[in-house]
């Protein structure tokens, strides 16, 4: 069953620097799918395009029935409750507590004034609580996350997707900036996550190691194209190379 | 950097002073200006502050008049930056290009904080002046006008500091603009925010003082009345209290910073 179609999909800035050309593919429900590819490939953007933090130029986008390019200001709210996002640079609110942080994932349920007076109903507060347990950063509650380490604050974000009840998580680069094993952590609770409550999951990574142990199907971008799209059996080191450009061994200076 | 660019550096380092040294002699010159002169007017100068400017028993009786003025000034003064810095939020918030509604918008917030503030408070006061008379609230519409300048744009600055990145993650779980301003942008600009409002507290208490000469109200008049009567010894008293309320203040806006930082 096809869950999110992306169809002849382009970016352009200025209609002079192209991001994304012509880019095609559908993901299935409940498939956990890493995006590869160099610097500047566009990865972010194609993320972006899903929903639509950065408008579509060209192309479709449709996910759970719902025609994203289409979609005015309040239906597109709606649907971004569907769609959590976690980020490379955790981009929570450093001030605020862990647990503020983790519900601000609710905002999108509320109404203006519910949110902005912070009314948040008790089975939000316990879920967000069983998150944080689930995470293991419990005991961090009511701690603000600039104490943090970047391996918890990853945490908090992603909690807040999750408190999002989304169909879909689109991960932007979610270990780039943290230690093998905090990299580590955050991978495999994506990945139980995900897995347990079926929630379909899109990651940018720049680990080409790290995607084809955990997910089920890699995409392969460079300038803006998809050059591979196939599960991880098939990503050899030859089509590793298509993907960058340049033998692997120069890349990679481990 | 290489030897010779360090001598290179050296050179341009000594012609600029002697550049500033020149300009200097220049301007004097041009402007008829002798710093001998300067120098020689000095101990005259400071003989009559000490024979003239002394607190004495008599102009002690005055002081419930003049802690009066200086009440009142202080709490125009307060009144004046906490009026303006509720309209300066607004107007940072739309004039910020992390939370601003349109562009438009965005242009008038950013020329009303310009207009404002590059009119001095001085000028303020006497172009109000004119079409409020000489009353108080000349004085705060004056004080008032200028923090609102001043306060919109350091806001403008804190909130596009703040927190654009948290910004996007709200706006990506489905979060309404006013949720956002509220659970992301303020939280995260307010101790900055607050910091400046007690800095400018700070600084309208001792514009105050010039304000209130121009537009007879307050301190500055007290000061502006006995200084016309030549009753210098109240000026002393005058002047003394003002740096003592001044520095209090700002001990104790230091205070308040270090709590919420």
């Amino acid at each position: 069953m096809t869950f999110l179609q992306i169809a002849g999909l382009s970016k352009s800035y200025n209609n002079e620097t192209t991001v994304l050309k012509d880019i095609s593919f559908n993901v299935k429900a409940g498939e956990f799918v890493s995006i590869i590819g160099p610097s500047g490939a566009g990865k972010s953007t194609l993320l972006r395009c899903i929903n639509r933090m950065v408008s579509i130029s060209d192309g479709e986008v449709v996910f759970d029935h719902a025609p994203i390019t289409k979609l005015k200001k309040r239906a597109l709210r709606q649907l971004r409750t569907d769609i959590g996002m976690v980020f490379q640079h955790y981009n929570l609110v450093p001030r605020l507590t862990v647990i503020e942080n983790v519900l601000h994932g609710r905002l999108g349920y509320k109404s203006t004034l519910q949110g902005v007076l912070g009314r948040f109903t008790e089975e939000e507060k316990e879920h967000a609580f069983f998150l944080l347990r689930k995470l293991g950063i419990e005991e961090h509650a009511y701690k603000r996350c600039d104490q943090l380490s970047g391996g918890q604050q990853q945490r908090v974000g992603i909690a807040r997707a999750l408190i999002q009840n989304p169909k879909l998580i689109l991960c932007d680069e979610p270990i780039a900036s943290l230690d093998p094993n905090a990299s580590k952590i955050i991978m495999d609770h994506l990945k139980s996550i995900t897995t347990e409550l079926e929630i379909t999951c899109l990651i940018n990574l720049h680990q080409v190691e790290v995607a084809q142990q955990y997910s089920d199907r890699i995409i392969g971008l460079n300038q803006g194209e998809v050059v591979f799209d196939g599960p991880n059996y098939k990503l050899t080191e030859e089509k590793i190379n298509h993907i960058y450009g340049t033998q692997m061994r120069e890349l990679i200076t481990v | 950097m290489s030897e010779k660019g360090m001598q290179k550096r050296k050179w341009q380092l000594t012609i600029a002073l002697l550049i500033i040294i020149a300009i200097t002699y220049l301007s004097a010159a041009i402007t008829n200006f002798n710093f001998m002169d300067g120098f020689a007017a000095f101990p005259e100068a400071i003989g009559w502050m000490f024979s003239n400017l002394f607190i004495t028993q008599e102009s002690l009786e005055r002081l419930p008049t003049i802690l009066d003025k200086l009440i009142e000034t202080i709490f125009m003064s307060i009144a004046a930056t906490t009026t303006a810095a509720i309209v300066s939020i607004f107007l940072g918030i739309m004039g910020s290009k992390t939370t601003s509604v349109n562009s438009l918008l965005s242009v008038f917030a950013r020329f009303i904080a310009s207009v404002s503030r590059n009119i001095p408070v001085v000028a303020w006061a006497l172009i109000l002046l004119l079409s409020f008379g000489q009353n108080s609230l000349t004085g705060y519409l004056a004080l008032f006008v200028g923090t609102v300048g001043f306060l919109t744009r350091v806001f403008i600055e804190s909130i596009d500091e703040a927190s654009p990145s948290a910004v996007e993650a709200l706006t990506a779980t489905g979060a309404t603009y006013f949720h956002i301003v509220n659970k992301a942008v303020i939280p995260q600009s307010l101790p900055q925010m607050i910091s400046w409002i007690l800095f400018m507290i700070e600084t309208n208490i001792r514009s105050s003082t010039l304000v209130g000469i121009l537009t007879g109200t307050g301190i500055g008049y007290t000061f502006d009345m006995y200084y016309k009567s030549m009753n210098y010894n109240a000026v002393a008293l005058v002047t003394f209290s003002i740096v003592l309320a001044v520095i209090i203040i700002e001990l104790m806006s230091n205070y308040i910073r270090k709590v919420i930082m």
